[in-house]
């Protein structure tokens, strides 16, 4: 027993699933909204994915992983389904600044701090959308997939896809205007 | 922005997912359409917002090496079991779980289906995952499904056969989402995973882990009661659920 174990291959899943991990803990991450909660999500998931691995036949493994990601995140109570947690302004979130590897150190002062807050704008917007709608913005935005992919992985039709993509990308448009006024 | 039939084909055309003909339509229609050329700057700042201005979050090292290691040991590591731990389930359940996770990789059968409808009800037992909807009424839990699968699991609740409804979640198991109806007989819990398949089988207990399990697929539904409850009891509870 042990020495079968030993001798299977991995078939494969290293080269072919994990290199899929950035994109996974990402989703992840912003379902739950906390880094904490996206590291348990992540390591349920690729549990999963290791024990199905060899039942895959598709031809996406990114798509696959997400999709068990997602079904990981929906099925645990980590996911923030909406607007609830939400920061409020000039609160950075939950957990650490928002993203302070973003800002280019060659900005002037000034510079950096309206980048600063442009980031914790949007990273806050994003985040107080619906589940459904944060979920699709990010895969098309974030990671920058295909309805088709996207309606793989959140295992609905395409024009609902469309209208999700459309109703949170409304919201976001309003919420910066509101901001803004 | 409202006032155009054409926004949604816009919004395909901004996402490149129109083929050559159709994105020449788009164009032309934007230069004749005030309001789908105002929806398509909208889309731009909406995306200049989510591509410059959020971050692409990235797993740990701490993680990565975790993931890394696990795989490489062909079974979860200390760490890729980190949940588990916390969540208090015992050394046993842990070491368990890896063994069947091991199987699994070797082995996918009917067994392999065991051994992971097992860990699925190990899984539950953590503290707060047992059920999403708690619910002592079937008319409660089986409308809490709708829209979360693609099928409508039967439920019944067994409160006068001494097996009360506790709710019920959704689960992952042989690579779909199932339905996982939660029981109980005193302190013990029972977890009902159901699916939709096709043929018939008689109920067939088996054990694994220290766990007993009855498996039989009827009605179309593949159906797998798992309990730490003994044999004899775990078999009147399927005998009644058939029953009524």
């Amino acid at each position: 027993m042990i020495e079968r174990l030993t001798s299977t291959p991995s078939n494969g899943f290293e080269t072919v699933i994990l290199p899929h991990l950035d994109a996974a803990y990402n989703l992840a991450r912003w379902l739950t909204r906390n880094a904490a909660d996206a590291d348990d999500v992540v390591q349920e998931a690729f549990l999963r994915a290791v024990t199905y691995f060899g039942g895959f036949r598709g031809t996406n493994p990114r798509a696959w992983l997400l999709q068990i990601v997602r079904n990981t995140a929906y099925g645990s109570k980590k996911l923030v389904r909406g607007a609830v947690l939400v920061a409020l302004p000039g609160d950075a979130g939950p957990d650490e600044p928002a993203a302070p590897e973003l800002v280019d150190p060659g900005d002037d002062p000034e510079t950096a701090l309206v980048r600063q807050r442009d980031q914790q704008r949007a990273q806050r917007l994003l985040a107080a959308l619906p589940a459904e709608l944060r979920e699709t913005l990010v895969l098309r935005e974030i990671e920058e997939l295909s309805y088709k992919e996207i309606a793989e992985i959140t295992e609905v039709p395409i024009g609902t896809v469309m209208s999700r993509l459309w109703r949170g990308r409304q919201i976001l448009t309003a919420a910066v205007k509101d901001e803004e006024r | 922005m409202e006032g155009c039939a054409n926004l949604l084909l816009i919004q395909a055309e901004f996402d490149g997912e129109l083929d050559a003909g159709e994105t020449a339509r788009a164009l032309q229609h934007r230069e004749s359409c005030a309001i789908c050329r105002a929806a398509y700057a909208e889309l731009e700042a909406t995306r200049t917002l989510l591509r410059s201005d959020t971050p692409h979050y990235r797993a740990s090292a701490k993680l990565r090496r975790a993931l890394v290691a696990g795989l490489e040991a062909k079974a979860p590591t200390r760490a890729t079991r980190r949940s588990w731990w916390r969540e208090g389930v015992s050394f046993a359940a842990g070491t368990a779980l890896a063994a069947s996770i091991a199987a699994l990789l070797l082995m996918p059968s009917q067994q392999a289906l065991l051994d992971q409808v097992v860990a699925g009800h190990i899984r539950a037992l953590q503290p707060g995952h047992l059920e999403d909807v708690v619910s002592t009424d079937q008319h409660t839990v089986k409308p809490w499904f709708d829209g979360k699968l693609d099928f409508a699991p039967p439920v019944k609740d067994l409160a006068s056969e001494n097996f009360p409804l506790l709710g019920g979640r959704l689960d992952y198991l042989d690579g779909r989402a199932v339905a996982a109806l939660v029981y109980r007989r005193d302190k013990h819990v029972i977890d009902l995973f159901v699916w939709p398949e096709s043929g018939e089988a008689a109920p067939a207990a088996s054990i694994s882990s220290g766990y007993n399990a009855i498996h039989w697929i009827e009605n179309g539904m593949s159906f797998w009661a798992v309990s730490d409850l003994e044999a004899s009891a775990l078999g009147d509870f399927v005998r009644l659920w058939r029953a009524s």
